[in-house]
């Protein structure tokens, strides 16, 4: 199996290319962020009155005082305000961008002629190319969360950035361990779940700081009048989840079967398999807690947060510095 | 007695709360972490020993905790056996509700449909029965139930999406079987491991001593293995000329099982990495490889021993390997002797030579031009004294006792030799390759697999179907110029948390209020031409 080296370079070049894009439009999604605080207290003066001289709330009180729809900005802005302009521009430059993205993938694939996700610099650039694709979705079905952007953006270009520094690893054939149909089924299936959870859990975060902001007017103030609804934000994180646990609990029981083709037991708590089945529980107790009274946002939303955590934790932690099994970061 | 009894069902229903159930969960999670950050004696025990030799104060702690081996301790045995029952109490009631439920009628039209999250209503000129009627030859695949109620309105209650339950139900089922199954793995499965020359070298089945370690499951004892032998012929490894990486390793193989063990039979096969060997109850699997030196000492009266030991990888990308292969002086039968007279040598084998002055090490993985750097060693191994012994390292206690003395130091190539002092020679033949076996037994795997997949199924299902609920009342219109209408109002209730029923219910409501149109439409016509 040799390795075709220009088509390596090519992808490189490509990485860095889709890189760039998705900086550039997390720039304008932060554009579209700043904007927004610009404008918004001229125009909520101007549908409320004095909202700012009696010190309220404006964000919160102003919409209902003057009649208007929930979302004070879409209601201050007539037709399409600028800042939804940039929002706009962010998304179709993150189109760009994933395009590009997926032909750095391509072009690794083509380069060493499998799939390319055969060591964590792979495996982190195609974990942010299904979030960037979740996110392009999520945004397709809910124009509200398009002011997400930048959070959304912000730790995909943080992985891709890592991945494409630290871990980076030449374009080379899978060692032995790894040769197997199974890395097909496997590998893409928690790459898929990770992708989707990654999108799900920075909508949790940004639930907890949005209805502490609904709770108490004072609490992240600055960040929560840019966000969506509340409901907006739990709505994606849970459809997420609930659309990622199957994956999940698939990447695991294909995980299973290949280790026990691979190691000789289907299950032997190697440090990737345990966290990997602790981050399975978290979202578990997600789902349940999502039909418990008492347990349902707030709560529910804290272990979604968690459950991210541990899948962050799982990428990093468990691959470079436990050493186990799965040890085939291919860096250090 | 009383209260007993109320203290118990009070502890029964805390036990098989949801809540309950939420907490065994993450306390299981939690629990299960240590796992992961700690070293574990069931996956590498000298790991556990030298985590112990840094941490000194903590390390008796976490070991009485069995911090060390979390996945067999009490604690984490206790959250998840309570978790099941809690899980049992849960499924057994629920069960039993979904059993009665299955073959109940819809529930009856709530009086206020307009307070339903979704609702909609409209007046059409057909009589109640006739809308009921129509409404319910929209709604195919769906559990229907007309009503008369006493103000003259007809109902019709509709239900769908019962499989979304009983998938909930597979998935918990399923996952104590999964359980279940994972324990009787546990008990009457084993692993061992043993290293075999690839020149003709043979392992059988046939008890714990074939075995280098062999872990065997509660309820085994080593006897009554099933009985089979494998015979490693060659081993053949592929490399990547200019990385070095490791491209394939296959083992070629022969085996034989009971049956032809009796008739003598021997049957081929190649093991490679992620193909084991699969026999009736048992797998081989091909774990690693690494190199035997073969030494050949003649002692002073001119007899002669050859000893091919493996020596163990240290760099897996260049298989640089240590050991000692260790002598017995032939004919002494004195064991105070002998213990003055064995002969162990030690040191580096490297498989492509490389000489950084006189230092040796190894720039390929294959045997092209392998050399040893060795020490000789002449005294007593130690083998008496009672302790075990590593086949890869002298006793180092031997040496610092001053019982054991370095008499030689010396590199070779195949063919050359060193002369101790006494004349003793020792030369270097070459190398030999070994392949490292596991051999793995697990009764119960299938059962595995097969909860699994429903554990999946189960979930899929339960994720994916709705239960959701429809109504419809006619009721006929009051009003001195709406004589022979009916008001049509319609509702609808998904029973699941975040559903999205919204748009299937729209659609629906469509569906409906165009056909009871498109009926009043015709029924007019009817009657038109009748008069």
């Amino acid at each position: 199996m040799p390795v075709h080296v220009t088509l390596a370079t090519y992808s490189d070049w490509m990485y860095a290319a889709a890189l760039v894009i998705y900086i550039g439009a997390l720039l304008l999604h932060a554009a579209q962020l700043a904007g927004r605080k610009a404008r918004l207290p001229e125009l909520v003066g101007v549908a409320a009155g004095s909202a700012e001289r009696t010190g309220a709330p404006a964000q919160a009180e102003a919409p209902v005082a003057a009649g208007a729809p929930a979302d004070p900005v879409e209601a201050a802005a007539p037709g399409i305000g600028r800042s939804e302009r940039l929002g706009r521009m962010a998304v179709s430059l993150t189109v760009l961008g994933a395009l590009v993205h997926a032909g750095s993938l391509l072009l690794r694939g083509l380069a060493v002629e499998r799939v390319p996700w055969g060591n964590m610099y792979e495996f982190g650039s195609s974990i942010c190319l299904v979030a960037v694709v979740t996110w392009l979705v999520v945004v397709r079905r809910e124009p509200a969360v398009l002011r997400l952007g930048a959070f959304v953006l912000l730790p995909i270009v943080i992985l891709l950035f890592t991945s494409g520094t630290l871990l980076y690893t030449k374009a080379a054939p899978l060692m032995p361990a790894l040769q197997s149909y199974w890395i097909v089924v496997h590998v893409s299936a928690a790459v898929i779940a990770s992708g989707v959870l990654l999108v799900a859990g920075v909508a949790s975060l940004l639930f907890l700081a949005r209805s502490a902001n609904d709770r108490d007017g004072d609490r992240f103030a600055r960040l929560a009048r840019r966000l969506p609804a509340a409901g907006v934000l739990d709505r994606v994180a849970y459809r997420g989840t609930v659309f990622a646990f199957p994956v999940w609990t698939f990447a695991i029981i294909t995980g299973a079967i290949w280790a026990e083709t691979a190691w000789g037991r289907y299950w032997g708590w190697d440090p990737k398999e345990t966290v990997a089945f602790v981050a399975w529980v978290i979202y578990a107790g997600y789902l349940h807690a999502r039909a418990t009274a008492g347990w349902r946002n707030g709560r529910a939303a804290w272990v979604n947060v968690a459950g991210f955590a541990v899948m962050v934790f799982n990428l990093f932690f468990v691959n470079l510095v436990v050493a186990g099994l799965h040890s085939y970061a291919g860096v250090g | 007695m009383g209260e007993a009894i109320g203290v118990l069902r009070n502890t029964w229903r805390g036990l098989t709360s949801m809540r309950t159930a939420l907490v065994l969960l993450f306390l299981l999670a939690l629990a299960a972490l240590p796992g992961a950050l700690l070293p574990q004696r069931s996956l590498n025990a000298s790991k556990v020993d030298e985590y112990r030799a840094q941490h000194p104060a903590l390390g008796p702690i976490l070991e009485r905790l069995g911090a060390f081996d979390v996945f067999a301790s009490p604690w984490f045995a206790a959250i998840y056996l309570l978790l099941f029952v809690s899980l049992v109490g849960c499924l057994v009631p629920r069960t039993l509700d979904y059993a009665r439920s299955a073959r109940a009628r819809p529930v009856g039209t709530p009086r206020n449909l307009a307070r339903l999250p979704h609702h909609r209503a409209a007046t059409v000129g057909l009589t109640p029965d006739e809308v009921v009627e129509t409404a319910n030859d929209r709604l195919r695949g769906w559990r229907v139930e007309r009503r008369v109620e006493a103000g003259g309105a007809h109902t019709l209650s509709a239900e769908k999406g019962y499989l979304r339950e009983v998938g909930n139900l597979v998935f918990h089922f399923a996952l104590l079987a999964l359980l279940v199954a994972f324990a009787v793995g546990k008990l009457f499965g084993y692993e061992g491991q043993v290293i075999v020359l690839a020149n003709g070298g043979q392992f059988c089945n046939s008890g714990l001593l074939s075995y280098d370690s062999f872990r065997p499951g509660l309820r085994v004892d080593g006897t009554d293995l099933d009985p089979f032998c494998v015979r490693v012929d060659g081993f053949t490894a592929d490399y990547d000329e200019t990385t070095g990486q490791a491209r394939s390793f296959s083992a070629d193989l022969a085996y034989q099982d009971a049956a032809d063990i009796e008739g003598g039979r021997w049957e081929r096969s190649e093991l490679r990495v992620n193909h084991p060997l699969r026999l009736a109850g048992d797998r081989v699997y091909l774990l690693g490889h690494g190199y035997a030196p073969i030494f050949t000492v003649t002692f002073p009266d001119g007899q002669q021993r050859t000893n091919t030991i493996q020596w163990r990888p240290m760099d897996p990308q260049t298989l640089l390997s240590e050991g000692a292969t260790k002598f017995d002086p032939p004919g002494v039968t004195d064991a105070q002797q002998r213990r003055e007279r064995q002969l162990a040598v030690t040191g580096l084998l490297a498989p492509t030579a490389f000489f950084d002055g006189s230092l040796l090490t190894s720039s390929f993985a294959e045997p092209r031009d392998p050399a040893v750097a060795v020490d000789v060693l002449r005294g007593d191994l130690g083998n008496d004294s009672g302790r075990g012994q590593s086949i890869f390292t002298v006793d180092q206690s031997m040496v610092e006792t001053g019982r054991l003395v370095r008499v030689a130091r010396q590199n070779l190539r195949p063919g050359e030799e060193l002369t101790l002092d006494d004349g003793t020679r020792v030369r270097f033949d070459g190398v030999e390759q070994w392949a490292s076996l596991q051999v793995s037994h697990d009764p119960a795997q299938l059962w595995v697999l097969v909860s699994a997949l429903l554990v999946l199924a189960g979930l899929g299902v339960s994720l994916t179907i709705k239960r959701r609920r429809f109504w419809v009342r006619a009721t006929p219109a009051q009003g001195h110029d709406l004589d022979g209408r009916t008001v049509v109002e319609l509702g609808g209730l998904a029973r699941t948390d975040q559903a999205g029923y919204g748009e299937e219910f729209a659609r629906l409501a469509t569906g409906v209020t165009t056909a009871l149109d498109e009926r009043a439409e015709t029924e007019r016509d009817a009657r038109c031409r009748s008069t």
